[in-house]
Parts: structure tokens; C-alpha cells; sequence
């Protein structure tokens, strides 16, 4: 092996697209959706905006570090059903629920994530899904706590009374004032996810992706990069899965189900796993286009997997994969070519 | 616990060993040899049980109906498997496990959905063969010879597929592509087709079993998803890949449920899983199994 020793830990020329502030755009672009949005809309942008921070956390893992995790949903639950029991149960308020949903859900991916990091590849997948499964059978059965099949109904909506304090926002209806709240510590924690992405430590990933063997040669104590960003991951996982509790009113097993892991791998692969907005531009994809078809057909499945099948074969890269491999070709047919 | 409890106990969990061994034995083989790890391989169970039930109802369940019913679950399953692998799978080999995850994750969507337009959601079951009607009476329990015709079927196809990877010239070519497929290519030994046949065989047997379960259980939608989870543990238990592994897998699993259910009725299901994670903590590749690369 004599390829060239490049030096990945350099800040590398920043292109003039990177240096677009793009969450607070991406915040400033949607935020006004809760004045003029309908009731739908609203709707339906509060749940792209939640599973985005899922993906994208998710994405920390999976295009960030190159881990396949197969049971990223297990902290998305964790996170759901913490969150949910404080707050249905014992009355907590969301101020100290919400971010105690984070800390569990980090919690049990430091204590999962200790075991995962010891195996590689395919057998790292296995043991995240068996962990998932364990957290699933837990709350599908332990019917004290977490409400066994039946879930937890009627979680509260968080109070949202102090927004009034505000101007313009004392009009608005309690769906559109959690949007904000939602929308709100949803940039925070992408902002937060791309600091940690752009950081020396994130750099440290993306080497330990691009060649474990050589990332652990170089003096990185890999288990212990892996082992961090998996209870990073986690952590906003958990933040993520609080929200939906919220925004769905009920937490329930099917919330951390298998299937649901495969579900954010695919918005994370739609949207294209390489770039950092990805995923949640697949999640953009995925919620829009589930509720188009779900008016016209109840066979949505039919048409992800198929939707799947084109994606695998035809486009890899996801939709930012082709969009920037269109826009190459663009600009070599123009002339431009750069080096 | 009384004896009459224990044998019942030992006969349930003997018979749901035998059925996730016929399940498991597919996915584990097609591991094993392939490194492909097929979610799909519980839809082609449910795509069996679907078509048991169809067979059954054209021809009218009298006489050997069942029969010709698991044969043709079986044949059907496996050319379904066949046109898959030929058309699709074959294009993934090369790729990262990822792709090749999501890949049979998409067949899982797409065969869930495709037998909810044939068939519906309604819960369909089937009559079990009238020649196994009735049960013996045995430690002062019942078992239904149904489910003793499992339990004597299972070691059966074990045997049957062990001897056959052990000792035909077939069994020697894949436990040889397991091993080193680009080698063996190299040796002259037509790798395509034996993957082809291999993943056939699985599906074969996923198919069959999706039949042979019929008379026990109901057939829905959803059957997919949840016996694949309960395959991966069996599998993971016995060792990705080891043939034998996954029959002692089945049994630890079979009875491990059975058992759990006396002592802590609410976690059985977790002491499964809590097996498994277990397992793959303490040794990843199985009890059974062998580290590989």
C-alpha cells in the first residue's frame, strides 16, 4: 500500500456552498410556516423537521463514522418513553423532561455502545438490532411502566403559555406553537451535530471511515471514537424520540420496532448518506411522499420498497448524491472545468 | 411444577425449536455461504404459508390436499427466490453489507404489501392433515401427532441437508465457497450457480416451513416481520453460518421460551433476547460457530 499519506486532519479550502450558515437559513426559511402554514402543513413540516434530527443523528453514525447500526430506533424509544412517563405519568414539565430524554436515551448507548464497538461490520449491525429488540421487548411487556402493548396515551403537550411573553406568537394555536418549540430545539441540536462533525473530533471519524486499520496505526484509540459518537448519536436520538411522543400524543412499542431502524437507514440513504443535509432531505422525501400516497393507495410499503430497489440500483448517493453528480457533468459540459 | 407441566412445557418448546430450525437453517446456509444476510427470508416463510393456504382451499381440504399444499409452497417459494437472486441479488455481491441489507429489507415491503392485495388482512388457517389428527397421550399430557410429525421432521431435514453439505461433491463446492469464493472461482467451479442454487434451496426451505406451520397458526400479514427477528436470534445464537449451530441454536431458543414462561411469565421474550446479546457479547460468532476473517 503506497498510496500517499494525505494529511485528513488539515481544515481543507472551505467551498464558498459550505460556509452558507445553512441551519439558521433552513430555521429562518420555515419559521414563518406557523402564521401562514395550514393546519396540514404544519402538520406535516413538525414531523419532516423531527425525523430529520433522527436521521441526521443516525447519520453521525452511519456516513459520518461508517457504522451500520440496525438498531438506531432503541434510543429514539428510549428517548420517547422517558420523556413520555416523566411527563404523563409524574406530571415532570417538558423543560426537564425533554432533556432528560436525551440523557437516557445517551445512557443506554453508553452501556449498549460499549459492547457494539468490540465487533465490526455485520456483527456490529446484529448486536445494535438485538439491543434494539431488548429495549422493544421491555417495553412491549413491561406493562406497569411503560404501558405494555397499549403504549402510553394522551402524552401532554408541553406548556406553552410563557410564549405568549413573545409578540406574535399569542395568536398562534398550540399545533403551531409546538412547531416552533420543535422547529426550534431541532436547529439547535443540527447546529450542535455539525459543530461536532466540522470539529478535530469529528475529522477523527470520518478517518477512523475511511480506513480503521490505519486511523487505529496512527495512535486513535478507535473503540473509544466509536464508542463516543454512538452515545452522541443516541443522546439526539433521544431528543428526537421525545418530540415525536409529543407531537404523536402517545408513545408506543411499535416505536421501536425493527422495521423503524430500516426506516431511518432509508431516509438517511434517500436523502444520500455523504452529504450532511442528507438525511434530512430523505426524510423530507419520505414523510412528503408518505402522505401523498397514503391518500390515493394503502400500499406505501409497496412503493418504499420499490422506491428502494430504484435507489439501491440506480442512485447510491441518494438525492444530493445525484443532484451533485448532475451539477459535475453540468459544469464540465459548460467548460468550466477547475482543478 | 408437575411432570404433566414439564412434558408440556418440553413438547412446545421442542415443536417451536423444529419450526424456527426449518426457518433458520435457510437464512444461517445462505449466511454462511453467501455473507448475505436475507430479512427477506421470513417473507418467503409468509409467502409459503400464503400459498399452503391457497392450494388447500382450490383443491378442497380432503384427503392429501396439505400435502401436495407444502410441496407446491415449497416449489413456489423457491423459484421466487431463484428469479430474485438471477435478476437482483447477483448485482450486490460486490457491495457493502449496508446495501445489501436495505436491499432485502425492500423485498420485505414489497412481498408484505403483494400478499395483502392477494390475499387481504384477514386471518386464514388451515385444516392439518386428517392423517395426523388427534394426539398421544404421553407423561400425562397431550401431544398432537401434528406436532410429534414436526419434531420428527425437523432432526429429519437436518440430517438430510448435513450429510448433503458434508458429504455430496454440491456440499464440498459450498462449504469451499464459504471459505474462499474468489479461489474456488479461480479453481474453475461455477460460483454464480451455486450461490444460485444455494439461495434456491433456502428459499425451498423457507417455504416449506411457511406451509408445514399453517395448521398451527394463523396466517396473517405481519408473520413476516416477526418470525425474522426470532430466526436472527436462533442464528445468532448457533453461529451466522454454522449449519449445526443453528439446529442447537433452535433448541436453546425453542426451550428457553417454554421454560422462561414458568419462571418469569412477563420476560420470557426478553430472556431471548437478553441470550442473544449474550451470546454475540461473549462470543460473536456463536456458540456453534467460528470466527471468521
Amino acid at each position: 500500500m503506497s498510496m500517499p499519506i494525505t494529511n485528513s486532519l488539515a481544515r481543507p479550502a472551505v467551498p464558498a456552498i459550505r460556509r452558507v450558515p445553512w441551519t439558521l437559513l433552513i430555521f429562518l426559511l420555515l419559521a414563518p410556516l406557523a402564521w401562514i402554514g395550514s393546519r396540514y402543513s404544519i402538520f406535516l413540516v413538525t414531523e419532516i423537521t423531527i425525523d430529520a434530527l433522527f436521521a441526521i443523528s443516525l447519520n453521525l453514525l452511519l456516513g459520518t463514522t461508517g457504522l451500520v447500526s440496525f438498531g438506531h430506533v432503541a434510543y429514539f424509544g428510549v428517548g420517547a418513553y422517558v420523556c413520555g412517563i416523566l411527563m404523563k405519568t409524574y406530571g415532570v414539565s417538558f423543560a426537564i423532561a425533554f432533556p432528560a430524554a436525551g440523557l437516557g436515551a445517551a445512557l443506554a448507548a453508553l452501556v449498549f455502545g460499549y459492547f457494539c464497538v468490540r465487533l465490526t461490520k455485520i456483527y456490529f449491525a446484529m448486536l445494535t438490532l438485538a439491543f434494539s429488540q431488548i429495549i422493544w421487548a421491555i417495553c412491549f411487556k413491561w406493562n406497569a411502566v411503560t404501558g405494555g402493548d397499549q403504549g402510553i396515551a394522551d402524552v401532554p403537550f408541553p406548556d406553552m403559555q410563557w410564549m405568549d411573553s413573545i409578540p406574535g406568537i399569542s395568536g398562534l394555536s398550540a399545533n403551531a406553537r409546538f412547531y416552533l418549540l420543535a422547529l426550534t430545539l431541532v436547529a439547535v441540536a443540527i447546529a450542535v451535530i455539525g459543530m461536532i462533525t466540522r470539529s478535530p473530533f469529528g475529522r477523527m471519524l470520518t478517518a477512523i471511515r475511511d480506513n480503521r486499520e490505519r486511523a487505529a496505526f496512527i495512535g486513535l484509540n478507535v473503540r473509544a471514537y466509536e464508542l463516543a459518537v454512538f452515545v452522541v448519536a443516541g443522546g439526539f436520538a433521544g431528543l428526537s424520540g421525545a418530540l415525536y411522543g409529543i407531537f404523536t400524543r402517545g408513545v408506543f412499542p411499535d416505536y421501536v420496532f425493527w422495521p423503524k431502524s430500516a426506516e431511518v437507514m432509508i431516509m438517511a440513504i434517500l436523502g444520500g448518506m455523504g452529504f450532511f443535509w442528507g438525511p434530512a432531505v430523505g426524510a423530507l422525501v419520505l414523510v412528503w411522499l408518505n402522505q401523498e400516497i397514503t391518500n390515493y393507495t394503502e400500499y406505501w410499503p409497496f412503493v418504499l420498497g420499490t422506491m428502494l430497489l430504484v435507489l439501491l440500483f440506480a442512485l447510491p448517493g441518494g438525492v444530493l448524491g445525484g443532484l451533485a453528480g448532475l451539477y459535475g457533468t453540468l459544469r464540465r459540459r459548460m467548460g468550466r472545468r477547475d482543478a | 411444577m408437575t411432570v404433566s407441566l414439564i412434558a408440556a412445557q418440553l413438547f412446545s418448546g421442542l415443536t417451536t425449536a423444529m419450526f424456527l430450525f426449518l426457518i433458520a437453517s435457510g437464512l444461517s446456509l445462505v449466511f454462511g455461504i453467501m455473507r448475505v444476510l436475507n430479512f427477506a427470508h421470513g417473507s418467503f416463510y409468509m409467502v409459503g404459508a400464503y400459498i399452503a393456504w391457497q392450494v388447500v382451499t382450490w383443491l378442497h381440504p380432503t384427503g392429501g390436499a396439505f400435502w401436495i399444499a407444502a410441496l407446491a409452497s415449497g416449489v413456489g417459494v423457491a423459484i421466487l427466490g431463484g428469479v430474485v437472486e438471477r435478476l437482483l441479488l447477483r448485482h450486490l455481491y460486490g457491495q457493502e453489507e449496508l446495501y445489501q441489507l436495505l436491499f432485502t429489507y425492500a423485498l420485505v415491503l414489497i412481498l408484505g404489501d403483494t400478499a395483502k392485495f392477494i390475499w387481504g388482512t384477514d386471518q386464514l388457517s388451515v385444516q392439518g392433515p386428517p392423517v395426523l389428527s388427534g394426539g398421544l397421550h404421553l407423561l400425562g399430557t397431550i401431544l398432537p401427532y401434528y406436532n410429534l410429525f414436526i419434531i420428527v421432521v425437523g432432526p429429519a431435514i437436518a440430517i438430510g441437508v448435513g450429510l448433503m453439505l458434508s458429504r455430496s461433491s454440491a456440499g464440498r463446492l459450498l462449504r469451499a465457497a464459504a471459505y474462499d469464493r474468489e479461489m474456488l472461482g479461480a479453481l474453475g467451479a461455477n460460483v454464480g450457480l451455486l450461490y444460485t442454487g444455494m439461495f434456491v434451496a433456502s428459499s425451498f426451505l423457507a417455504g416449506l416451513a411457511g406451509a408445514l406451520i399453517t395448521p398451527i397458526v394463523s396466517v396473517v400479514p405481519g408473520m413476516d416481520v416477526e418470525v425474522i427477528v426470532q430466526a436472527f436470534i436462533v442464528v445468532v445464537i448457533g453461529g451466522l453460518g454454522s449449519f449445526w449451530g443453528t439446529f442447537w441454536g433452535a433448541m436453546i431458543y425453542g426451550l428457553t421460551l417454554s421454560f422462561g414462561i414458568l419462571v418469569f411469565p412477563e420476560f420470557s421474550l426478553f430472556s431471548v433476547y437478553a441470550l442473544m446479546a449474550v451470546v454475540l457479547i461473549v462470543r460473536p460468532w456463536g456458540l456453534f460457530g467460528r470466527p471468521i476473517r
